[in-house]
């Protein structure tokens, strides 16, 4: 199949995901209510007097958002366990690269959407100046997003073939999470600074440098993961 | 590829690799405990390496042939491979561990500190974790093929993931000055160190190829004894 029909089946294939997840809205709110409550009980873990707020949000956010990340993944194949769904896909005249690209595509819509309400909370709870920042902030979040989300769909096709399925996806993807989490929060923490943008600029180097590698590697072993 | 009772059976006899490597892990340690003067500045502390470096290295061995095999096995398909990757990975937690456990015992009269995030430390910790995550991602499929594949991808992916940890950890720590410790390197090593050191590595090699060995052997036994329950 050619670049361009991949790309439309994967589309197709997200706009499922996206429509079921649309019609429930099951797995959205709770990724959502769950990353506004890590915002809420982070605050309150910390001494306010000893630590600021804003020294606190880079760290917040980024664990926040790992851990709501993992519970819209864990779903994106769970929906396929019903009915045999998953079986129907396979059999489909379908490229396992599009299942991939649809999944994973579906799975950023998530992400992007959680983070697009959870920073505007963040911000307001923590009374962050972002300001000026918002632009490359907003390019840190897209950036990582990316990396999670192709470690976490693929982890989470392989995990929902296993026996702990939800138990197992944290355990493998975590690891793989590291070098997107770290410069993501270094890079947050110097734009809500105010310092210079390039500053931020080893980070974010480091940061598309693994989306690159990582979309590449996981598209091509995820044809692996299945059962012929 | 199916085993013969003959592979079973051999199995339970006593490996010679096995034996020839007990012998080289007790010379080496004789020599390294008894017969290598301590280091000056560190004391007897510093032969706590010769566990440490030793360990690390096979860690990292096993794990790079890990990855290989499985590579080698989406290819080949071969069930050997799948077994021995199994095998190895087993090994090299075992050893990982090892390095985690030495290295703070010796970094605390030495450095001054139990743990620090120092770019190979982390890196180390996070190997553990991957191959851990890889270990009970194996426990978690019935199927031989499903199970192969999968361990396969992640071996795989695991391997990719090294030079961005040690590259995130290194940019972590040059932005971030911590308070200055003590290089592990230190001076160059006398000779006659230098010679317990590659005898150590030497010895643990031969122990990785021993234990690689009976694991793959009991792996074998396992999937045969599976295959004839089948029928």
């Amino acid at each position: 199949m050619s670049a361009p029909g991949l790309v439309a089946t994967a589309l197709r294939i997200a706009r499922k995901d996206l429509a079921i997840e649309f019609r429930t809205r099951s797995a959205f709110l709770s990724a959502l209510v769950l990353s506004l409550l890590a915002i809420v009980i982070f605050y309150f873990a910390w001494d306010p007097t000893a630590v600021g707020p804003a020294v606190l949000a880079p760290g917040v956010l980024w664990v926040t958002f790992t851990f709501s990340g993992l519970l819209g993944l864990h779903r994106s194949f769970g929906v396929e366990a019903e009915d045999g769904a998953m079986d129907a896909l396979l059999v489909a005249p379908v490229p396992r690269e599009a299942i991939f690209l649809g999944k994973a595509l579906a799975n950023l819509a998530f992400v992007l959407g959680v983070q697009a309400v959870s920073l505007p909370a963040l911000a307001l709870f923590y009374n962050l100046p972002v300001g000026s920042a918002a632009v490359p902030l907003a390019a840190v979040l897209v950036l990582a997003a990316v990396g999670l989300v192709a470690i976490g769909t693929l982890f989470a096709g392989v995990a929902a073939n296993t026996r702990l399925a939800e138990l197992l996806l944290p355990v493998l993807a975590l690891p793989f999470f590291v070098p997107v989490v770290m410069p993501a929060a270094q890079a947050t923490a110097r734009l809500l600074a105010g310092r210079p943008l390039a500053e931020t600029m080893d980070w974010l180097r480091v940061l598309i440098a693994f989306d690159l590698v990582f979309c590449w590697a996981c598209m091509v072993v995820f044809p692996h993961t299945l059962d012929d | 590829m199916t085993d013969s009772p003959s592979t079973a059976a051999s199995s339970r006899r006593l490996d010679p690799v096995a034996i020839l490597a007990a012998l080289a892990v007790v010379a080496a340690y004789a020599r390294a405990i008894w017969f290598t003067p301590p280091e000056r500045v560190q004391g007897f502390a510093q032969k706590i390496l010769y566990v440490h470096a030793p360990a690390a290295w096979v860690a990292f061995l096993a794990f790079g042939l890990t990855a290989l095999a499985g590579a080698g096995w989406l290819f080949l398909k071969d069930e050997r491979l799948d077994r021995f990757a199994e095998s190895s990975a087993e090994v090299g937690v075992v050893f990982t561990t090892a390095v985690l456990v030495t290295g703070p015992l010796w970094g605390r009269p030495i450095w001054g500190t139990w743990w620090t995030w120092d770019a190979r430390l982390t890196l180390t910790l996070f190997l553990w974790f991957v191959y851990v995550g890889y270990l009970v991602l194996r426990g978690a499929i019935d199927g031989r093929e499903s199970r192969a594949r999968a361990s396969a991808v992640l071996g795989i992916l695991g391997a990719l993931l090294i030079p961005f940890i040690h590259l995130s950890v290194y940019l972590f720590r040059t932005l971030h000055p911590m308070p200055v410790v003590a290089r592990p390197e230190g001076p160059t090593m006398p000779p006659v160190m230098l010679k317990t050191f590659f005898l150590c590595f030497f010895a643990f090699t031969l122990l990785y190829v021993a234990l690689v060995r009976a694991r793959v052997a009991y792996a074998a036994d396992r999937d045969a004894v599976e295959d004839a329950a089948r029928g």
